[in-house]
């Protein structure tokens, strides 16, 4: 790991300033992926700015009947929450079929939602990659391209986004909430959050220098039967191959997002209409345009299968 | 010019780039990284003071920014208890209990933890005076090698305190309802933990015995 100094913010406002006018500067929360890539050389801050100890570590309710969920809120508590539980059990759901016990007690909800991918020649600076080093070109293009995505991927890079929170969030149409170095705040819906690779695949969301996540806001609740699957190579403790986060009502209309396909948390609004007439019509909206490799194009299949296991599941609860 | 060198050039271009980019600024609330070094210097190490209470006893340490929490136990507080296994968050054999919640303590800085209560197998229990679960593993051989002993321990102590706060898991059925103790739970909040000789079934049994012994 390369040197750097450290502080510890005082403000929001303060760690965004902090950010913008330092160079080459970091914020750390539970550090559980910035530590990993700093420690093989991935990421090299020359100086962290520690954001543990301001205070935006609270769930607490906004005035459109909603959920704000503080930037520093543990995996563990966002998932343990009572109300979270209640009204968004998709969103507890999602973050369980994460990481581990350990991982989720220091992981936070801004740090879950900026991790990076895991694509394996990402991790390996041996090998050529667009994301890590711009320019470089991309090994998983013709190489073992079984974990990446089949949507949304460019010339430049296939890599997934990691995270099975987002995926919730994605559903249940959260929104972003930020302070820039300049003390001004704004709102993105995480729709626009994260921005697919193109030509620029080291550009992963739309945040510019500085600008920290203070919350992530849920509209109020949508009701429903709630469940994410995650399809995986072991049972626990494992990145999804392709994950399914729905959301059904009684009269059989829905939501869906999906895990594991693409740059970011993938939906495709028209797909929901299609909920109704079942998993190959909603799968064939999702995957319209799919671009796959030998190694992964078992994941169009492996999508509509688990669409169907999961609109399955939610029918027996119904009934 | 073949795609390999083309990479080379590149990379050490950019690294370059990084260099040249350094300036120093003065920030408030600098822990560590004064006029010396200076802020973004990247050359030098930096260090800083921190303080922290490991096992009851107060530590009052100067750490190079750069070291782990787990490198800082081993290291410089010589508790060798705690192991390093894989150093990325994959394993659990650093697992160690910080302010009442186990994290791996690899994935931390030591820095980041001024003012924190630290328990680590040590803390536990000792020799004659042993944890519940430390002599359920020995009574149930939960263990071959036994490197990975200290982290299971450790974790296997939180796990029962996060079903007693009503944490739910992967396999909990009724989000609505309270958290309880079964194998599928154990098996899934356990898997953080990896056993390279596959004790699993012993480890199983001893943290059931402690669970029912606290029920
Ligand atoms: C072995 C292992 C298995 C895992 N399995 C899964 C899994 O199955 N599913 C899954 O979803 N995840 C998984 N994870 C990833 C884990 O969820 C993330 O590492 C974690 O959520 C990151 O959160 P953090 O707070 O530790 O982020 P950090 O490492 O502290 O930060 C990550 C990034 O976010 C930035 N950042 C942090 N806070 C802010 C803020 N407030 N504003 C702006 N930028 C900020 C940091 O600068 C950094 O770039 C796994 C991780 C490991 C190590
Ligand atoms: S898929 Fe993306 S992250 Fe993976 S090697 Fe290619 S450019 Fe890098």
């Amino acid at each position: 790991m390369r040197p750097f100094t450290y502080e510890r913010a005082e403000s929001p406002q303060a760690a965004a300033a902090a950010a913008a006018k330092t160079p080459n500067a970091r914020f750390i929360a539970g550090g559980t992926n910035l530590l990993d890539l700093m420690k093989i050389d991935i990421e090299q801050p020359a100086h962290l700015i520690d954001v543990n100890g301001l205070d935006l570590a609270r769930i607490e309710g906004t005035d459109d009947g909603g959920v704000r969920i503080g930037a520093l809120v543990r995996n563990t508590d966002l998932a343990a929450d009572a109300r979270i539980r209640r009204d968004y059990p998709l969103l507890s759901r999602a973050l369980l079929a994460g990481a581990s016990g350990q991982l989720r007690n220091k992981a936070t909800t801004a740090g879950n939602l900026l991790q990076r991918t895991r694509c394996p020649y990402f991790y390996d600076t041996n090998q050529a990659c667009n994301k890590r080093l711009p320019g470089s070109g991309c090994a998983a293009l013709g190489g073992f391209s079984r974990s990446h995505a089949v949507v949304g991927g460019s010339k430049a890079c296939i890599a997934v986004h990691p995270s099975d929170m987002a995926v919730a969030m994605r559903a249940l149409d959260a929104t972003v909430e930020t302070v820039k170095p300049d003390g001004s705040v704004r709102r993105i819906p995480i729709a626009d959050f994260h921005t697919l690779p193109g030509n620029t695949p080291h550009i992963e969301n739309v945040l510019t220098k500085g600008e920290l996540i203070t919350a992530v806001t849920l509209p109020k609740p949508i009701g429903g039967h709630q469940l994410y699957h995650k399809v995986r190579d072991r049972a626990s403790y494992a990145f999804a191959l392709v994950s399914v986060a729905l959301v059904v009502q009684a009269n059989g209309s829905g939501r869906v997002a999906l895990g594991g396909v693409a740059h970011k948390p993938w939906r495709v609004e028209a797909a929901d209409a299609e909920l109704p007439k079942g998993a190959k019509a909603v799968a064939a909206r999702l995957l319209a345009g799919a671009q796959t490799t030998d190694d992964n194009a078992f994941k169009l299949t492996l999508v509509e299968r688990t669409l169907a296991a999961t609109l399955a599941e939610a029918k027996e609860r119904t009934a | 010019m073949a795609p390999s060198n083309d990479w080379k050039f590149t990379r050490r271009d950019v690294l370059k780039m990084g260099a040249m980019s350094v300036t120093a600024l003065a920030a408030p609330r600098l822990v560590a990284g004064g006029s010396e070094s200076g802020l973004g210097a990247t050359s030098k190490p930096v260090t800083a003071k921190v303080g922290m209470e490991v096992n009851g006893a107060q530590q009052a340490l100067e750490l190079d920014t750069r070291t782990t929490l787990l490198d800082a136990l081993r290291e410089h507080m010589h508790l060798t208890g705690t192991k390093k296994g894989c150093d990325h968050g994959q394993c659990g054999a650093c697992t160690v209990i910080v302010d009442g919640r186990r994290i791996n303590s690899c994935l931390t800085l030591a820095v980041m933890h001024e003012g924190a209560k630290v328990t680590t197998i040590e803390g536990l229990g000792r020799p004659g005076s042993l944890h519940p679960m430390q002599a359920a593993f020995v009574k149930h051989d939960g263990y071959q090698c036994g490197y990975c002993t200290p982290g299971q321990i450790c974790s296997a102590v939180a796990v029962l305190d996060e079903i007693k706060a009503d944490i739910p898991s992967h396999v909990t059925g009724d989000l609505t309802a309270k958290a309880s103790f079964s194998r599928t739970e154990v098996r899934e909040r356990m898997s953080g933990n990896i056993c390279r000789c596959g004790a699993y079934s012993n480890i199983h049994d001893a943290i059931e015995e402690v669970a029912g012994g606290a029920a």
